[in-house]
């Protein structure tokens, strides 16, 4: 395989994860600002910017924190480059670039999501909003489910592996910002925090059931921790992705007999997370745990970039 | 220019209701099936055209990435005879561009003979002294050639244009044959028409056959300018149709005269590359030095006789318009016999007897730049204002040497969906001719290009031409498989 080809496919599973991230984010974001009395669904549309890095650029358009104006932001801005409709404009710059590595399914799959977003200038209200990002993430389970019927070939891993990192970037992300949010000043871990915010988190990562089925004493904000933490069962928890990575990238290893650095430290990351416990890590800093997690999943990018020999 | 009076393809000289009698029914299918109809299938090829991104892009339109080429949903049709003639005059006449290449960059004897003023070779644009003495692997130029041909009545054929450089449309042949399987099957139920689906296996047998050296499995490459050009669909089609790698400039690397192709597991050294990149852009080693699509040394590696280039580089002399007007003489001198295929009468500004003429008559010409292409730097006569004759004649008295001029044929037509229904609309046809070492190769079928506007001539993409499938008919005792065209080189 070309090294420009593995590049575009890694970047393609990163950019389509992206995009279905962020309409998750934008759905959540809607419940929870209706949920919200008026005024406060400010702070719901301020910690969906917070999540995705992105509370400087939007502060720089100059527009208030209202639900128009950030799913706008966050789903149709073409000069906000993380904006959806620029995500999936990228995956498929990406997926234009290695047609030739792709099904025709997995091509048209991404090239609808992205006809999607052609000639939209507004998201509308709220109901409207919700429709959009239900189509978003409608064509990206598309583009999974196109995926999953490619050939199991490095092709096919390398996408699912930009899929895997991108996912326990953005799970990081939403545990970080929506916990310390959350946490009042002073309270201590699982005080009196709204329910309703909490449902929220687990609203984004499409895990309201799971925890209902793998915890049975009511919503408790360090059961969600540790849900979202140190479940391997949850598909987008760090766990899941930190042993998605380890199997993608040893099924890479035998196909291509490319093994290395990469590999290590995906494999060490496993092990440690398989010692820590969640509430030890509340206990000691869950921020400072999140953010080694974020730079160290930064590291591993940048270490599968030189393993395959990205150009 | 109206089209009345026009041979038309299915219709013959009597129209609808008193068809050519070998498309009796087909007039008859056109006829029975309810116009909406027609047009809600033409609409649904379109929509799978968009989602499968068959693209092609219009320069100097900024949503030009994203448009599609109308598609119609008549197709246009050949008889097994008219074929076979066609094919006839195609293979002599590749073979002649073929020879004619062989010869600028080798010996020269058609200059030494007198045939061509050597000043149309030396000082033209297309000519590269840079690969002159390299003769390819195999003495094979020209390994796919586009040959744009027009028709002007039911025996009358003429070559238009020569495409020997990088000619596109063959995926719209393929995709346009697919949809039209898929959308109106009871045609293949009703005709016997000729596969073209073996194209990319030709196209692929070909490109092995021209590998140097005695590799059994050489490496194929597709070479691409990347995705934002024009014909990158077309591009990644056909590498994945021939299941090569499609590559850019900067997956390749020339070290030591070898081609290599960077992998995520090394460098993979590389036999024959189809470039669909032009001459001036394909390495800043040789050509333009400003180029950052090209790779570095490629011509280099080509000399040495390491890797096949496809189609070679400064083809472009043979397919240059001013060398056009010569063609029956280049045809003559290296076949020994009358072209089959005969030019459209053309006028070489160059010459001053010429010029007075076109001047004289420019309302009734049609005249074009040497270098240009796509409809690009071109008059038509009949349609144009007074303004664009007067700059064109401007243009023609400053720089007569850059132009030609042909008259307005009477292009023949072919049913087209209007917006009130059928209405005869002009044509042209572009079959792509395969030349490999072991020979000349037709697929039966090609691309058929279509003015959508009533009375246009320009047929062009770029100027919002549309396509038809192409059928060639088998004789009802022809066996069922693809009846490629072979004849040794």
């Amino acid at each position: 395989m070309l090294s420009r080809t593995a590049a575009a496919l890694y970047w393609l599973g990163r950019y389509v994860e992206r995009a279905d991230f962020i309409a998750r984010l934008v759905e959540a974001t809607v419940r929870l600002d209706a949920l919200s009395a008026r005024p406060a669904g400010e702070a719901a549309w301020a910690s969906a910017l917070a999540v995705t890095y992105t509370d400087e650029a939007f502060a720089a358009t100059g527009h208030n924190l209202t639900q128009a104006h950030v799913a706008r932001f966050l789903t149709l801005d073409a000069s906000h480059p993380g904006s959806i409709v620029r995500c999936l404009e990228m995956a498929r710059n990406n997926a234009r670039a290695v047609r030739t590595a792709l099904t025709r399914e997995a091509w048209t799959a991404i090239n609808r999501a992205w006809w999607l977003f052609q000639n939209r200038a507004s998201t509308g209200g709220a109901t409207a909003t919700l429709n959009l990002v239900e189509q978003v993430k409608g064509e990206t389970r598309g583009f999974e489910g196109s995926i999953h019927r490619m050939m199991r070939n490095e092709a096919t891993w390398l996408i699912q592996l930009g899929a895997a990192i991108e996912r326990a970037d953005n799970t990081a992300r939403l545990v970080d910002v929506k916990y310390h949010l959350l946490l009042p000043e002073g309270e201590a871990v699982g005080g009196v925090v709204d329910r309703d915010q909490w449902t929220t988190i687990l609203q984004t990562v499409s895990a309201v059931t799971a925890y209902r089925w793998l915890y049975s004493d009511g919503l408790q904000p360090a059961n969600v921790i540790d849900l979202l933490i140190s479940r391997f069962e949850l598909p987008r928890s760090l766990a899941a992705c930190v042993e998605e990575t380890v199997q993608l990238l040893s099924q890479l290893a035998k196909r291509t007999g490319l093994q290395g650095e990469a590999d290590r430290m995906a494999r060490a990351r496993m092990a440690r997370m398989q010692k820590t416990r969640t509430s030890e890590a509340i206990v000691s800093g869950l921020h400072e745990y999140l953010e080694a997690f974020i730079r160290e999943n930064a590291m591993l990018d940048a270490a599968i970039a030189r393993q395959f020999r990205f150009i | 220019m109206a089209s009345r009076g026009a041979f038309d393809e299915i219709w013959g000289h009597g129209g609808p209701e008193d068809p050519r009698p070998e498309f009796a029914a087909l007039s008859q299918w056109v006829a029975d099936t309810p116009t909406a109809e027609l047009q809600r299938r033409q609409q649904s090829a379109e929509a799978a055209f968009r989602q499968l991104g068959i693209t092609f892009a219009v320069y100097g339109d900024s949503d030009a990435a994203e448009r599609i080429i109308p598609f119609d949903i008549v197709p246009r049709v050949f008889l097994q005879h008219e074929w076979s003639r066609l094919c006839e005059g195609l293979v002599q006449r590749t073979q002649a561009i073929n020879a004619f290449l062989e010869d600028i960059y080798g010996e020269r004897r058609i200059l030494k003979e007198g045939l061509i003023p050597p000043e149309l070779i030396y000082r033209n644009e297309q000519f590269r002294p840079e690969v002159a003495g390299i003769r390819p692997p195999h003495g094979v130029w020209a390994h796919i050639c586009g040959i744009d041909l027009v028709r002007v009545g039911p025996e009358e054929f003429y070559v238009l244009e020569d495409n020997a450089r990088t000619p596109s449309g063959v995926s719209y042949m393929l995709e346009n044959r697919e949809a039209m399987l898929r959308l109106c099957p009871e045609l293949f139920r009703d005709f016997r028409v000729a596969p073209v689906d073996s194209y990319p296996d030709m196209l692929l047998e070909t490109m092995r056959s021209v590998a140097p050296g005695d590799n059994p499995n050489p490496v194929c490459v597709v070479l691409t300018p990347g995705h934002f050009n024009s014909a990158y669909y077309e591009h990644s089609f056909l590498a994945d149709s021939m299941g090569i790698e499609l590559v850019e400039a900067a997956d390749l690397v020339v070290d030591d005269d070898i081609v290599w192709v960077q992998t995520i597991a090394g460098r993979v050294k590389v036999d024959v590359i189809y470039r669909r990149i032009d001459d001036d852009y394909l390495d800043p080693l040789t050509f333009r030095a400003d180029s950052m699509l090209g790779v570095p040394g490629l011509i280099a590696a080509y000399r040495a006789g390491n890797v096949a280039l496809i189609n070679a580089p400064g083809n472009g002399i043979a397919d240059d318009k001013a060398i056009y007007s010569y063609m029956p003489e280049i045809v003559k001198f290296y076949s020994g016999g009358e072209a089959r295929l005969p030019n459209v009468e053309t006028f070489r500004c160059r010459e001053p007897q010429a010029l007075k003429y076109v001047l004289d008559n420019l309302d009734q010409l049609v005249v074009k730049l040497v270098d240009g292409s796509g409809g690009y730097g071109m008059l038509v006569g009949p349609t144009a204002t007074k303004t664009q004759i007067a700059e064109f004649r401007a243009a023609l008295i400053a720089e007569p040497h850059r132009y030609i001029a042909q008259p307005t044929l009477a292009l023949s037509t072919v049913p087209t969906m209007a917006e009130s229904g059928l209405a005869p609309r002009h044509v042209d046809f572009r079959p792509f001719v395969l030349t490999g070492s072991d020979g000349v190769h037709v697929v039966p079928g090609g691309l058929t290009r279509v003015a959508l506007r009533e009375g246009s001539l320009v047929v062009n993409s770029s100027q919002g031409g549309g396509t038809k499938d192409s059928f060639v008919l088998m004789d009802a005792a022809a066996p069922g498989q693809s009846q490629s065209q072979r004849q040794g080189s």
